[in-house]
């Protein structure tokens, strides 16, 4: 276990040179720079200017030494500082953002799991009935419906014609005066739509993936043997079944998070709340070279350190890669 | 044994997908919408971007099904239209995906070794990437167009494509006739594309058909936040886009591309499912 352990980080290594190398180069591919951006509409920019500030953000030189300076500086944990007029270094404005964006994340796949596991085992163990096919309806429709879609109808329903919820932020004007409790209710009012949304864009695919893993552990000897104990069917389906089936999904956990980053650019810019995607939306429109980097790097560790924990919990829960 | 042989095709594949009611429907829907997007200048009386200063955002009527949008365009018109973008962009960057997936899982796959190696982990860091992000930065650093979205949303829709094929090349290149086309001569490159491809691409064609469903929801939500087609040309995302901005006002203009999506992507998605039952071993008999 400890070696296996020590495999993997090993070969987070190579991996992060990887993701740092293509950030690199996606970011460098394209033509235009941003100082042509924030100089083209200024006629009073002269080519000396426009050399000078050049030379400030480091652009006129070759790219394999551009490369390395910005991998050194990786290493010291420095993402360099913004292109934008605030000039503020990456990783405080990545640090004000990621948590939101994190917790959002966090409390949808709560919920997407929560509501997932139930909906996939019932759909296994009532296989091909009614209510089976009503799930699978729900299901592709759920792969189907385009989140930001969603997102409209649902703010045109509870925002719009119902004034039951808030549409955009996460604060209401004023919010500072309330009582702790006012806070909160304040929060989870503006963020239950964003997390609703969140969440449902995945539960159609976790509900599938959970309907077909509790089909093959049903179907295994160890089942039938529960069953001709005599054990109640409820024992059987929720303790036995449900605890082998549970395994697969702690992968699939691992590997929805690029896909929940991912997509939080489009519910963050619907429904205005200040995270990650938001600011990567910010910086990719003004060209803000270091912070679409620092981003996608962090974007991409993210996701490796979740599938190690993963692949880690998974270990730790399946007894026969435990004790291998 | 090839899989995709045309006896197989006719006597198991095609009977048993036929059988298949849902998977019908939704090839149906595909094959109509293709018919619809094609025949789009002859079905409707209107341009997708001539502007019309009297007719602006109307309810649906008889003379506007869906509507008109902000600028007074008919918005049935301009969803056909935009039929068009997304399919079209579901074929291309799909097409793309599984050519370079299908090279990448078959050279590693094939040859093993150190090149299996670095194939593999270029898989394992494309794969750390939230796929949007990258999407997103590489449309905007560049000008956005369809040719470039297609590309982009292709290049970086290969991995799972790339793994399917070197685990089915695994398997066959074990295999004796295998071992019968080298023993008679075959290059390298002929047994891999002549001999174990074809037989390799069976998950393909499931993962592609699924494939083409995500790629037209991708190009909405790129179109949507206005890195995608750029309007006037009309794609459903960016009709939603003003649906969002007259939301108040205006349910139709975002009602009805909205639906167009869906019903795209579920159709896809239900051919892809039937195709995959089809081909699967388990369900012989």
């Amino acid at each position: 276990m400890t070696a296996y352990l020590i495999r993997r980080i090993l070969l987070l290594i190579p991996l992060m040179f990887g993701i740092t190398l293509i950030t690199f180069t996606v970011i460098h591919l394209a033509p235009g720079e941003p100082v042509e951006m924030q100089t083209a509409m200024n006629p009073k920019v002269g080519r000396e200017a426009r050399e000078r500030l050049q030379r400030f953000y480091g652009l006129d030189k070759p790219l394999q030494v551009q490369y390395l300076t910005w991998l050194e500086q990786l290493a010291h944990l420095d993402f360099g500082r913004s292109f934008s007029s605030d000039n503020r270094p990456v990783l405080d404005k990545i640090k004000e953002r990621l948590p939101v964006t994190l917790s959002l994340n966090i409390v949808a796949l709560l919920l997407e799991f929560g509501l997932a596991i139930p909906i996939g085992v019932m759909a296994a163990v009532h296989r091909n009935a009614l209510l089976d096919k009503g799930i699978t309806l729900f299901v592709f429709l759920g792969f189907a419906v385009p989140t930001f879609w969603l997102a409209l109808l649902l703010m045109y329903l509870f925002g719009v014609k119902l004034h039951w919820l808030p549409i955009s932020g996460l604060h209401t004007l004023g919010y500072e005066g309330y009582s702790w409790f006012g806070r909160l209710w304040d929060l989870t009012k503006h963020l239950f739509l964003p997390i609703l949304v969140a969440s449902f864009g995945s539960l159609a695919g976790v509900s599938r993936y959970m309907r077909s893993a509790m089909l093959q552990v049903i179907e295994q000897d160890y089942i039938t043997t529960a069953r001709a104990k005599g054990l109640p069917e409820r024992v059987v389906i929720w303790r036995h079944a449900l605890r082998n089936a549970l395994l697969p999904l702690i992968t699939l956990a691992g590997f929805s998070l690029p896909g929940l980053i991912g997509g939080s650019v489009i519910f963050e810019t619907i429904f205005a709340i200040p995270g990650m995607g938001q600011l990567f939306y910010q910086g990719v429109m003004s060209r803000d070279y270091p912070l679409v980097m620092g981003i996608l790097v962090i974007g991409a560790f993210l996701t490796l350190v979740g599938n190690l924990l993963a692949d880690l919990s998974y270990a730790l829960a399946d007894p026969r890669i435990r004790r291998s | 044994m090839p899989i995709l042989k045309r006896s197989f095709i006719g006597a198991v594949f095609w009977p048993r997908l036929k059988r298949n009611r849902l998977a019908m429907a939704g090839g149906a829907v595909v094959l109509l919408l293709f018919i619809l997007s094609l025949l789009a200048p002859w079905l409707t009386p209107y341009q997708p971007t001539t502007i019309n200063a009297w007719k602006v955002l109307q309810p649906p009527s008889w003379q506007h099904w869906f509507g008109t949008d902000e600028l007074g365009r008919d918005v049935l018109t301009r969803v056909l239209f935009g039929a068009r973008i997304s399919l079209k962009v579901g074929f291309v960057a799909v097409g793309i995906a599984v050519l370079l997936g299908a090279v990448v899982g078959l050279a590693a796959g094939y040859y093993g070794g150190w090149l299996d190696t670095l194939l593999m982990r270029l898989v394992d860091i494309m794969l750390c990437f939230p796929t949007f992000f990258l999407i997103l930065a590489v449309i905007a650093f560049l000008q956005p167009s369809i040719w470039i979205i297609m590309v982009v949303i292709g290049l970086t829709g290969w991995m799972g494509v790339a793994r399917l094929v070197r685990a089915e090349v695994l398997a066959i290149r074990e295999m004796e006739y295998i071992m019968a086309a080298r023993c008679i001569g075959c290059s390298d490159l002929r047994i891999m594309v002549r001999h174990i491809l074809p037989n390799a691409l069976s998950p393909v064609l499931v993962a592609a058909t699924l494939g083409v469903a995500g790629a037209i929801l991708t190009e909405s939500a790129l179109s949507f936040l206005g890195i995608g087609v750029q309007p006037p040309t009309p794609s459903w995302g960016n009709i939603l886009t003003s649906g969002k901005d007259y939301i108040e006002f205006a349910w139709w203009l975002s009602l009805f591309p909205g639906l167009a999506i869906l019903i795209t992507v579920l159709a896809y998605n239900l051919l892809g499912e039937g195709i995959r039952d089809a081909l699967d071993p388990r369900n012989f008999r």
